[in-house]
């Protein structure tokens, strides 16, 4: 006989796992399926944790989640050449009981996600690719085929939490095809230091003190992306990403931005003497509010990666899928409470749920950021060089009195955009995208 | 026919680290593998049973998160899983983990009479190949160590027919059942479950047993205790000091490159070259 159940999430990632948490521990019977050889050993993140997207879903998760460091202090670092200028914040106040951001390392802690998961009471099952989406006469989608022998396995809703390049979806024609200029790729290494030495380098008083730096400008050489720095217990987790489409024109190999990043003379002394224990590279969506596919239809909905769920001008992403995966999951548990079934119609209650959250609110804020990146590369280069510059003439005394040194402080910034018009015209378009 | 194959969870080789300052093996967040000799075997063992009927149980000793092994070999196919899992068998060598295995294989036998037991060759971890002759020695069961493939079974006599890498050559090997049987590499090609198989692993309670459970009475012949052999040290292997060189041969002939990679060799191996050109 098929077996049959109330939902089955494509997916053992942040969104899945907090869709298939929220359902099982609220009674209902899910089944997860994964394509990697254990749940998570495909997932890939930078990664700083958002406690306050995981607490709605597992309240006590600080009890017994691998977590690195919380993040005491951020740094936001702007680079050209040889200089990097930074803003740095840091407070005792994150010193909290409950911290707010966490580095994690994603192997670990999406294995202790998925345990949980399944002390909720859901089935999972790895290894195995959904290839396609079961549809009745009448076009619903009533369960997945898999790639293993045996056929179909139904159930009420489909819930896609396939990641960025998740297939299914677009198979089915739910979702269009990724555009290059709406994915980022990023590539990561983990480099292993002794827990003292990133305690001194980066100043860290407690055990679990941790510094994210986030930077901007030069490090990702003209195309619209950054990098990061993050600290771990006794790793550093540094990358890059850029635009998928940037990297087609510029023919620059993602792997050779990270060495050049790597070597900037602020960044070098940093990683001296590390050992490199794990290179990665993943896709990240960055399309924002404008490249969100449609979200439900009958018997399907799409949380995560796969709805391109990710605040790229926050660093933001993992937050969002958790909290997607939540707001489908509370859906699909209120509609089965209610004898309601899972039609286009009544998952209405999920797009509710998700307009009124701060995932499409802040998506909405930014929408206009990616196109206005991507039209305008000098942003990201001009005002940090000219920044740089300005800051390098002040602080240079040479004779020359104060007064000429603003003279060279605006002719720099002029000289990097190329004229004062330009200077005005990105000001107001840039205020009108925060807005 | 009642067929237990042996497995154990083993780290998986290929993301071992090795810590730099302290030089420990770094097991936090190395994924772990079933061993894959004994993956083999598993395959093997359920051809046996698909042909011939029966059933097959998969056996391991290890600590509990071992259960994760042995769900993934119901996933693949086998039909039932025991796990003896005692903190009283921690530090257990080769002796002490053929003893308890072989108890616990007489108390499942107690159940189900018990025609053959599979093993892998030998673990990656600890490469010594001595738990399934171990378990045979115990169980007094013969022994077909390395077995490349199954040639026939009877059921009615009682009998098979296996091919044994050995030395030199093929041995064809005829043995009564029950029987001991450690796999080679490459014997089979492992199938992939069925959804019903996965679903069932999935869902399936993994047997657990104590030593009591398994039967184990004599305590003093398990873990460290009943271990003789002694790990003095651990340690990761030195790179080698001497980098390689590299002899550029562009526009030379075959016999001045020659002369070329002599010259290198002699020049670090006076000695050779002395003994060669005396």
């Amino acid at each position: 006989m098929a077996e049959h159940f109330d939902a089955i999430v494509v997916g053992a990632g942040p969104s899945g796992n907090a869709a298939a948490y929220t359902m099982a521990k609220a009674g209902l019977s899910v089944l997860q399926i994964d394509r990697g050889e254990y749940p998570g050993s495909k997932n890939v993140q930078g990664a700083i944790l958002y406690a306050d997207a995981l607490e709605r879903v597992i309240p006590d998760f600080r009890e017994d989640a691998p977590l690195e460091r919380h993040v005491v202090e951020q740094r936001m670092w702007f680079l050209d050449e040889t200089s990097h200028t930074g803003a740095h914040y840091r407070s005792d106040d994150f010193n909290e009981a409950k911290p707010n951001r966490y580095t994690i390392l994603r192997a670990p802690f999406d294995k202790w996600f998925s345990s949980k998961v399944r002390e909720a009471g859901a089935i999972l099952i790895c290894e195995t690719t959904v290839t396609e989406l079961v549809k009745d006469a009448r076009g619903r989608v009533i369960g997945v085929l898999t790639d293993r022998e045996g056929g179909a396995i139904y159930a009420d809703i489909v819930v896609l939490g396939e990641g960025v390049n998740g297939l299914i979806g677009q198979r089915a024609g739910l979702r269009p095809e990724l555009k290059p200029a709406h994915v980022a790729l990023a590539v990561k290494e983990t480099h292993f230091l002794p827990e003292e030495t990133v305690r001194e380098r980066f100043n860290l008083q407690g055990e679990e003190d941790g510094v994210v730096i986030e930077v901007f400008g030069g490090v990702s050489s003209g195309m619209v992306g950054t990098g990061f720095l993050y600290t771990n217990r006794e790793s550093i987790s540094i990358g890059v990403g850029c635009l998928i489409s940037d990297f087609a024109e510029t023919r620059i190999p993602p792997y050779e931005l990270l060495d050049r990043f790597k070597a900037h003379p602020s960044v070098a002394p940093l990683l001296k003497g590390s050992e490199m224990k794990e290179y990665v590279a993943h896709l990240i969506p960055e399309g924002g509010y404008n490249a969100i596919p449609r979200l439900t239809g009958d018997g399907w909905a799409i949380i995560g990666d796969a709805g391109q769920f990710v605040n790229a001008v926050h660093r933001e992403g993992s937050n969002l899928a958790m909290t997607t995966g939540r707001l489908v999951g509370e859906t699909v548990v209120q509609l089965k409470a209610e004898g309601k079934p899972c039609t286009d119609a009544n998952l209405k209650l999920y797009r509710d749920k998700l307009a009124g959250s701060f995932v499409m609110k802040d998506l909405k804020k930014y929408r206009k950021v990616p196109a206005l990146l991507e039209k305008n590369k000098h942003l990201l280069t001009a005002y940090p060089n000219a920044m740089s510059q300005a800051l390098q003439s002040m602080l240079r005394v040479d004779g020359a009195s104060k007064r000429e040194k603003e003279g060279q402080a605006l002719a720099a910034l002029k000289k990097n955009r190329g004229s004062w018009a330009g200077v005005a015209t990105d000001m107001f378009k840039l205020a009108r995208a925060w807005r | 026919m009642h067929i237990v194959v042996c497995i154990k969870q083993v780290p998986d080789s290929a993301q071992i680290r090795v810590h730099p300052v302290t030089n420990t093996i770094m097991r936090q967040g190395v994924p772990t593998i079933i061993n894959p000799y004994d993956l083999f075997a598993l395959e093997e063992a359920m051809r046996l049973r698909d042909e011939f009927g029966g059933r097959v149980t998969v056996l391991c000793m290890g600590p509990p998160m071992a259960e994760d092994a042995l769900r993934r070999a119901l996933g693949l196919g086998a039909d039932q899983a025991v796990l003896i899992t005692d903190r009283r068998f921690a530090g257990s060598d080769t002796l002490a983990t053929s003893f308890a295995l072989a108890t616990a294989l007489e108390t499942l036998g107690k159940e189900h009479p018990i025609d053959i037991v599979f093993t892998g060759k030998q673990t990656i971890d600890g490469d010594t190949a001595q738990v399934g002759p171990g378990i045979a020695c115990r169980l007094e069961l013969n022994q077909l160590t390395y077995v490349a493939a199954i040639d026939s079974l009877d059921k009615a006599k009682g009998e098979i027919v296996a091919r044994r890498r050995a030395e030199g050559g093929v041995q064809v090997l005829k043995s009564k059942l029950p029987c001991l049987i450690t796999m080679l590499e490459g014997a089979n090609t492992l199938r992939r479950g069925s959804v019903q198989d996965m679903l069932r692993a999935a869902r399936a309670k993994v047997t657990v047993w104590s030593a009591e459970d398994a039967g184990v009475g004599d305590l003093l012949k398990c873990g460290l205790r009943g271990s003789p052999t002694v790990v003095k040290k651990v340690f990761a292997p030195q790179p080698r000091e001497e980098p390689a060189e590299m002899v550029a041969v562009e526009g030379k002939t075959p016999a001045q490159i020659g002369d070329a990679i002599l010259d290198l060799v002699f020049a670090r191996q006076p000695k050779l070259e002395a003994e060669l050109t005396a």
